[in-house]
């Protein structure tokens, strides 16, 4: 259990719930802990291992009384093969403004964020207590091979969809959900849509085209009404920035 | 007055051969059903309703949008004649007229004046009550022809509900006839315009004044035959999307709801007949007008009469409509079976002994 | 671990009692009605495959995803201040709600902090998105069971509030007004004193749905103790806002976490109900209205001066981290997950709706109802498609 508390400037900050909180769970469940981090005042994230994941939402709905369940999600933390190439034009633009290099995307490692992971896909479920009124984020890396984790539905009925929406989404599999079947996508759609090497069919088909479809902005004072006036009165000695073309 | 004495002798059409006869009284029925109806959903279904809801109604076709009937009537027979795949064509095209005869066959017996009837049957509220179950015959057609699920829900929902409140109906309206002592609506008419409250005969005695109970439980129990809220249930168009009717467009869906909404000015003629006194003025009016409470005059005046109080009828028919939301298949169930029929047969009850005892 | 709750067994009594008399009657298979994807009562493209035996619902298979816009994969290629245009059309009758998590997820993550006049102003928009809202569905819920006349009145009194935020955002459905560290502009001149004019019709309309539905009998007789909901299966299912608290849980984000907004400023009330059915959801949310109005009332009069715009860099580059904001929207709670890998875009976004986890109880909640009951409860749950889909 490293120390993974947040930037120093904020370590004085106490949070007595959380830390109370993330001490008994490291205390009765920690053989499944992996890792942990806490931002204080914040939120509160800990990371199982995959066999455990199942059954941490038994042991934090019974033992804890997080008897509220949040949601359940998952990310796919493998960096996008399309790199910026699905940007619109504009983006590049910015980032170059921002000084960020837009070729050197390419070699973004998979990243892990808070509290670690060694796997490509991590699931993550959200819980809540109502008495305390604390939240828990709990992570759990989906093994590469398998990419199936335990179900959460056995705790938490209100997990199917979610699960069933992972399932179409990425592909993970919930050993024990009693229906894994599509939710959104009909049955027979091939691929895994939040895949981060899942296209973008609307960008790839067609470059998206950021700010080149907005038409350039008419010059200051020139917002000609369809009479040729100005919409500010009759004095038209506007600034003779007017396009020659259009007026008369 | 030579007017008068002109229609105190025998009617034309007494001498005319057969199908003159008939065709003039097919005219008069057309015009007697059609015309209401017209009216009504203009005034109450376009226009007061939207007023309630502070909103302004049909505004551009006419003035006030008066001639929104006429578009209406267009756009509907415009539209293609569409069949169901699965339908079954003959009985799904044949429903809404079935619909529509009952309508029909229901103003055959309304008296609007003394002579102006269409057929004076003797037992005219046995028939009138009788003939206006026939169109749960083609609201079933509807629902079963139709081949859509929502339709059949809808339909067997409105068969449920028609024969339910059949029953109320029938219930409600022997007061009357006991009271009346006749089942021919003429002498209905008479009896309230002859009786006396007390030993006044200033208004006659509509039996909406003996008969309060009776008229409330007609009212409800025509408020669910016309399947309109709160009983609404076989054509909710937030669930069944408008139950047998679902599958019917372009003229077709025309007749379902002509037949809807002429079939509520009919019973809003039989109330006026059974329960408001009919075609005949107030015998104080007569009295002042110095004509006999049935004078020729009155086959002229009386439609307007009936008019009248059947506008009022439709009024509250309509205004109940759109205020309540609608019960649920089995509450209207218990509704009529455990609350209105039994209260019928007291009223029955009651109103048979006071009968006997005066 | 545990055996069988108490929870799970609820969960399996409607189902048992169902499979149990249709194998004792008839053994034959019940007609399955597709309501939906085109249906008055979905208000959206939802379709429910109910099997019915009768008119009682069998079993109930909601079947989403017609209008699944992949809001979550189209946040990866947008620029943080893009996004607030696509989630503006999540639930798109309180927009503005959708925006406020969003932003301060992206402000967590930056650590930048909105000045108090913004907040403030965030907090009376956020509300009035509610009022906006909920307004709505006070009226829908009459049509939903057969009277008319209600949801006209909710149409037309809806709008002195869309005014108001059309006033001061610019859009009455999309304001997209919010802005990391702030806001757009500032509010205009005169539009409290409107507001609070506005805020008069709300409340007259409050009374009238309180006269017209509320005291109405047949309306009583609909949805009382249908579709009833007890407080820890609603939990489990992740119920939120006024559906959970109808079940007697007290339990709403704006007093318990108000994130960046200025609820704690207020002197206000969580209504709950301890029915659970359509009823008291119905109610809770007709309260909750008038609640509003108070909050908003009580916020025009303390708004702070100063700028509605903290400093911020021109081009908005998000450190990496991850951060979780959920705020109490009209709808129940709303979150995003923003995981941020130190770039223009975020690297993944989990939207968290309210409809979604709202209408994930249906299967449960529909099971053994009866045809016009499945209307009741569906109009109840209130659900917004795009909130459901995403």
């Amino acid at each position: 259990m490293t120390d993974t508390t947040d930037a120093p400037e904020e370590a004085e900050v106490v949070d007595e719930a959380r830390t109370a909180l993330l001490e008994a769970i490291t205390d009765e469940w920690g053989d499944a802990i992996v890792d942990h981090h806490l931002i204080p005042g914040k939120d509160l994230w800990i990371r199982v291992t995959s066999e455990a994941f199942g059954d941490t939402a038994d042991y934090l709905r019974d033992r804890q009384r997080f008897r509220y369940f949040n949601w359940l999600s998952a990310v796919d933390w493998m960096p996008s093969p399309f790199g910026r190439s699905m940007d619109a034009e504009v983006d590049k633009l910015i980032s170059a403004k921002a000084g960020e290099a837009v070729e050197e995307e390419e070699a973004e490692e998979a990243g892990t964020g808070y509290a670690g992971g060694d796997t490509r896909f991590q699931v993550i479920a959200r819980v809540n207590n109502l008495t305390t009124l604390l939240g828990v984020t709990v992570k759990a890396d989906v093994p590469d091979d398998s990419l199936t984790v335990g179900t959460w539905t056995k705790a938490f009925p209100g997990s199917d969809w979610h699960e069933r929406e992972m399932f179409e989404m990425y592909g993970i599999s919930f050993a024990g959900h009693p229906g894994l079947r599509n939710l959104y996508l009909p049955g027979d759609f091939e691929g895994h849509p939040m895949r981060k090497d899942f296209p973008l069919l609307a960008r790839i088909v067609k470059p998206w085209p950021g700010i080149v479809d907005v038409e350039p902005m008419p010059p200051l004072a020139n917002s000609l009404s369809p009479d040729g006036e100005t919409p500010g009165g009759e004095s038209a000695d506007a600034p003779s920035t007017t396009n020659p073309g259009d007026s008369q | 007055m030579t007017f008068a004495s002109l229609l105190a002798v025998d009617w034309p059409w007494a001498s005319w051969p057969w199908w003159a006869d008939t065709s003039v009284k097919m005219v008069f029925a057309i015009v007697a059903v059609l015309i209401p109806a017209g009216g009504t959903v203009y005034l109450y279904l376009f226009k007061m309703v939207s007023f309630m809801q502070s909103r302004l109604g049909p505004m551009e076709a006419g003035p006030y949008g008066s001639m929104q009937l006429l578009a209406e009537l267009g756009k509907n027979v415009q539209k293609e004649d569409i069949f169901p795949e699965k339908a079954d064509r003959w009985v799904f095209a044949l429903a809404p007229y079935v619909v529509l005869m009952s309508t029909f066959l229901l103003a055959v017996v309304v008296p609007f004046g003394p002579q102006a009837q269409f057929t004076n049957l003797d037992t005219g509220v046995y028939f009138a009550l009788a003939v206006s179950s026939v169109s749960v015959v083609g609201i079933l057609m509807a629902g079963w022809a139709s081949a859509s699920k929502y339709s059949l829900l809808g339909g067997l929902r409105a068969a449920g509900q028609l024969i339910a409140y059949e029953l109320p109906l029938i219930l409600a309206v022997v007061g009357v006839v006991i009271q009346a002592g006749t089942l021919n609506l003429q002498e209905i008419v008479a009896a309230q315009n002859q009786q006396e409250i007390f030993g006044w005969g200033g208004i006659g005695n509509p039996f909406i004044l003996t008969q309060g109970l009776g008229f409330l439980i007609f009212m409800i129990a025509v408020q669910a035959e016309l399947t309109q809220g709160p009983f609404d249930m076989p054509v909710a168009e937030s669930e069944l999307v408008s139950g047998y009717m679902t599958e019917y467009s372009g003229f077709r869906f025309l007749m379902f709801f002509i037949g809807e909404f002429a079939t509520a000015n009919i019973f809003a003629f039989l109330g006026s007949v059974l329960f408001l006194g009919g075609w005949a003025l107030p015998p104080f009016v007569t009295d002042l007008l110095g004509i006999e409470w049935d004078s020729p005059w009155m086959n002229v005046i009386g439609p307007g009469v009936m008019f009248t109080k059947m506008l009022l009828i439709t009024f509250v028919i309509y205004w109940v409509r759109f205020t309540y939301p609608r019960f649920r298949e089995d509450q209207l169930q218990k509704f009529a079976w455990k609350v209105l029929i039994p209260l019928s047969l007291v009223n029955i009850a009651i109103t048979g002994a006071l009968k006997v005892a005066f | 671990m545990t055996a069988v709750s108490d929870r799970r067994q609820l969960a399996y009594i409607a189902a048992q009692a169902a499979d149990a008399r249709v194998n004792v009657e008839l053994e034959a298979e019940g007609m399955t009605l597709n309501i939906g994807p085109q249906h008055p009562a979905t208000h959206g493209t939802l379709r429910i495959v109910a099997r019915l035996d009768g008119e009682q619902v069998i079993e109930a298979d909601p079947i989403m995803g017609y209008m699944h816009r992949g809001y979550e994969k189209l946040t990866e290629v947008r620029t943080y201040p893009q996004v607030t245009t696509l989630i503006n059309r999540i639930d798109w009758l309180g927009s503005f709600a959708n925006e406020v998590p969003f932003i301060l997820a992206a402000e967590q993550l930056m650590d930048v902090e909105a000045p108090p006049r913004a907040q403030h102003i965030r907090t009376i928009l956020f509300e009035l998105a509610r009022i906006a809202n909920v307004t709505l569905f006070l009226g829908d819920m009459g049509v939903q069971l057969g009277a008319v006349t209600p949801v006209f009145y909710a149409f037309r009194d809806r709008e002195h509030v869309l005014n108001q935020i059309e006033a001061a955002t610019g859009g009455r459905f999309h304001p997209n007004f919010d802005r990391i560290g702030g806001l757009k502009d500032d509010l205009p001149a005169g539009w409290i004193e409107e507001t609070k004019k506005s805020l008069k019709e709300i409340r007259k309309f409050c009374d009238q749905m309180d006269d017209l539905i509320v005291g109405n009998e047949i309306f009583q007789a609909r949805t009382r103790g249908i579709g009833v909901i007890p407080a820890d299966v609603g939990l489990s299912y992740g119920l939120s806002g006024a559906n959970i608290r109808a079940s007697g849980v007290d339990w709403d984000l704006r007093r318990d976490n108000p994130v960046g907004l200025v609820y704690d400023k207020v002197d206000w009330k969580v209504w709950t109900h301890p029915d659970g059915d359509s009823f008291a959801r119905y109610w809770v949310r007709l309260q909750e209205v008038r609640e509003s109005c108070n909050i908003v009332e009580q916020l025009l009069d303390t708004i702070p001066s100063g700028p509605v715009m903290a400093k911020v860099p021109r081009i908005i580059k998000v450190p990496e981290g991850e951060a979780y904001i959920e705020t109490e929207n009209p709808l129940g709670v709303m979150g995003y997950y923003v995981v941020s890998k130190g770039g223009l875009n975020p690297f993944r976004v989990k939207i968290r709706s309210a409809s979604f986890s709202n209408m994930s109880i249906s299967p449960w909640l529909l099971k053994g109802a009866y045809v016009p009951d499945v209307i009741t409860i569906l109009a109840s749950l209130y659900f917004i498609l795009g909130d459901i889909d995403r």
